[in-house]
């Protein structure tokens, strides 16, 4: 299958822009620099067109990053992004926004994402009308569509986004990406903050959507039940670096990754009885000094003297499924 | 036969308006045990966490408890004086909750704040109540507690800050623990570390514990019994198992249906229709009966909570399926 989206050879370095004093100080070498944080680490991985990959992962593992670098937003500080297997760079001004536009991010908090002042017609009718996909003639109709396929009463568009409930707002945001007529939709965590019974309709809009229109996704998101029951593919990662990646199937059956592993058995569920808690020990280090070595190995209960010194490298362990962990394969 | 040690009877709290004042807890009643861990769940609105408030009396005006007993080991806590309530809190009974940053003051050092409680409440040597500091961190898996008392809050991690919110809540060995959503905005290795702990106490102490969330799967392991509401009532209570394999209110059962499961992958999740009602507009009769797949004419009136097979139940079509007779 053809890659509709990928990521090769990664890497995004954020660095904290220093004060004077502090760049003073650098000048006269008194000072270290400041420290880098390798948000991502040398991540590949590629969306096939038409399917949906998950990615899982802890506070501060990266994941958002990743789908704000996979959406264009930020840009990578080394490795390549490829749209249709075209390096982004390589695209003229021109094409690289519209290739842009195929790619739209759903985000975690609807009402920090909608503009507070505008009215439900002028947040969803806005691209559309910039770029084109619509004139001002038909765009109380075109707006009319986004918000019925997303579920909205169209008899809300003078509304503004205080007076929506959150599933309603989350609604607001898919129609609002909708409207440009994406191909790929990057969602972050898109339905952490609902409630229980009304993340169920968001997901279940998500995979209507799909069937309907063909979309791509990419599926952020800590929730792993979540993430197991939309995706085709799953990709986990920690501090940065992809550390497991496989099928939904595989992945969930037979997690290789010592982290995997963990997260999996501290999976809360609703299956009946007490339950104990096999905690793995320990906190998730800090992405500015992450630990040498196997980013996980201060934590991981089967690690040896190799994990301190050496990246475990990501390779394959079975058929499309790769581990990065000194024990696989 | 000893009181228990927390009993609610027909909790009632109001928003007090000029001209009419709003119900937002309706008739809640909670019975706990010493040891016993109750898991109290809702989605936003519920009143949950409003429950936990008004038990420790900690509502301000115009928010108030319109009618209720809640007896703290057989004593009313309402019928007390304040400074006997004041002396209670943080003693006997403690509260945690989701943000750890509005238990703890910025400006102080962890073992400030710990000392400061322990003599708020008892007249002991600060350096025996250092101790007793140091030990409670010990006990809820903070590393080398003896440095990490004298560290601010702002250089603990989310986690850890919730762990020693945590360990400030069990300084006195209170009887009872009300915690509301602690683990919420926690990772799921931390939260399971966090579980763990709470787990223990509950077993090894004797704490009687009531668990507020949203998530139905943080209790399911945790919680012996299982109270859910809807718009400020509780519409289902019993034994966790019971509840999560037999629910018998139709929202309980959505909840539960709605949630993602192994062996329907990629499939339509079932959905509950619609939102939950504002509580200063609650439906007539039974407040989920718009939502509801089993309301008929009936719902109209308002259901009572009913014992159905051991089980507490509001409503007038509960589901027995596969429930013995």
């Amino acid at each position: 299958m053809n890659a509709r989206l990928d990521v090769d050879h990664v890497s995004k370095l954020f660095t904290r822009k220093p004060g004077m004093i502090e760049r003073a100080a650098e000048a006269m070498h008194v000072k270290k620099p400041s420290p880098v944080v390798h948000a991502l680490d040398d991540v590949s991985l590629s969306v096939p067109e038409g399917s949906v990959l998950g990615i899982v992962g802890e506070s501060g593992c990266g994941k958002s990053t990743l789908g704000r670098v996979m959406a264009g937003l930020l840009d990578p500080s080394m490795g390549t992004v490829r749209l249709r297997g075209k390096p982004v760079d390589a695209l003229s001004t021109a094409e690289r926004a519209r290739e842009r536009l195929r790619v739209q991010m759903i985000f975690q908090d609807p009402s920090s994402s909608l503009n507070p002042r505008q009215r439900l017609a002028d947040i969803i009718g806005a691209a559309p009308l910039h770029h084109g996909m619509t004139d001002r003639r038909h765009l109380a109709d075109y707006v009319t569509e986004q918000m019925t396929r997303a579920g909205l009463d169209p008899a809300m568009r003078d509304r503004f986004p205080h007076q929506l409930s959150g599933g309603q707002r989350q609604r607001v945001g898919i129609a609002r990406a909708l409207a440009v007529q994406p191909e790929v939709l990057i969602c972050d965590e898109s339905v952490a903050a609902l409630d229980v019974s009304i993340q169920a309709q968001i997901i279940n809009l998500f995979l209507g959507l799909r069937e309907s229109l063909d979309l791509t996704y990419v599926f952020i998101s800590h929730d792993l039940s979540v993430v197991e029951h939309i995706s085709d593919r799953v990709a986990v990662m920690y501090l940065g670096r992809v550390v497991e990646e496989a099928s939904v199937e595989d992945l969930f059956a037979n997690a290789a990754h010592p982290y995997t592993q963990a997260l999996l058995a501290e999976r809360p569920s609703i299956a009946p009885g007490r339950r104990s808690y096999h905690t793995i020990k320990g906190e998730i280090p800090s992405p500015v000094a992450p630990p040498p070595g196997c980013h996980f190995h201060p934590r991981c209960p089967v690690a040896f003297d190799r994990c301190q010194v050496e990246r475990p490298v990501l390779r394959s362990i079975g058929a499309s499924h790769t581990s990065a962990c000194h024990l696989n394969g | 036969m000893t009181p228990a040690m927390l009993d609610v009877r027909n909790l009632t709290t109001e928003l007090v308006g000029p001209d009419n004042s709003i119900r937002l807890i309706d008739d809640v009643n909670l019975r706990l045990d010493a040891g016993e861990i109750m898991g109290l769940v809702g989605e936003s609105g519920s009143g949950k966490s409003l429950t936990g408030l008004s038990i420790m009396g900690l509502l301000d005006p115009p928010v108030r408890v319109a009618d209720s007993q809640i007896l703290f080991k057989g004593e009313d806590l309402r019928r007390m004086d304040d400074e006997r309530l004041r002396r209670i809190r943080g003693d006997r009974i403690a509260m945690i909750f989701q943000d750890p940053m509005s238990t703890l003051n910025p400006v102080l050092r962890i073992d400030t704040q710990m000392i400061e409680t322990i003599k708020a409440h008892e007249k002991i040597s600060t350096a025996a109540a250092r101790v007793r500091a140091r030990d409670a961190l010990g006990k809820v898996g903070i590393p080398s507690p003896d440095e990490r008392l004298k560290a601010y809050p702002h250089q603990f991690s989310g986690g850890m800050r919730q762990r020693v919110a945590i360990a400030i809540a069990l300084l006195m060995s209170p009887d009872l623990i009300i915690a509301d959503e602690p683990t919420t905005a926690l990772d799921v290795t931390i939260q399971a570390q966090i579980l763990s702990v709470v787990q223990k106490l509950a077993r090894e102490n004797g704490t009687a514990l009531i668990w507020i969330t949203h998530d139905l799967s943080v209790v399911a392991g945790l919680a012996d019994r299982l109270s859910v509401m809807y718009a400020g009532r509780i519409v289902e209570s019993g034994r966790t198992d019971d509840v999560l394999r037999q629910p018998m209110h139709p929202y309980t059962r959505g909840l539960i249906a709605s949630l993602p499961s192994r062996n329907r992958r990629g499939m339509l999740l079932n959905q509950i229709p619609g939102t939950t009602p504002p509580i200063a507009d609650l439906p007539a009769g039974c407040a989920f009966r718009p939502r509801c797949p089993s309301a008929t004419g009936m719902c109209l009136a308002h259901p009572q909570l009913e014992t159905v097979a051991g089980r507490d139940v509001r409503c007038f079509h509960p589901s027995l399926e596969g429930i013995g007779a």
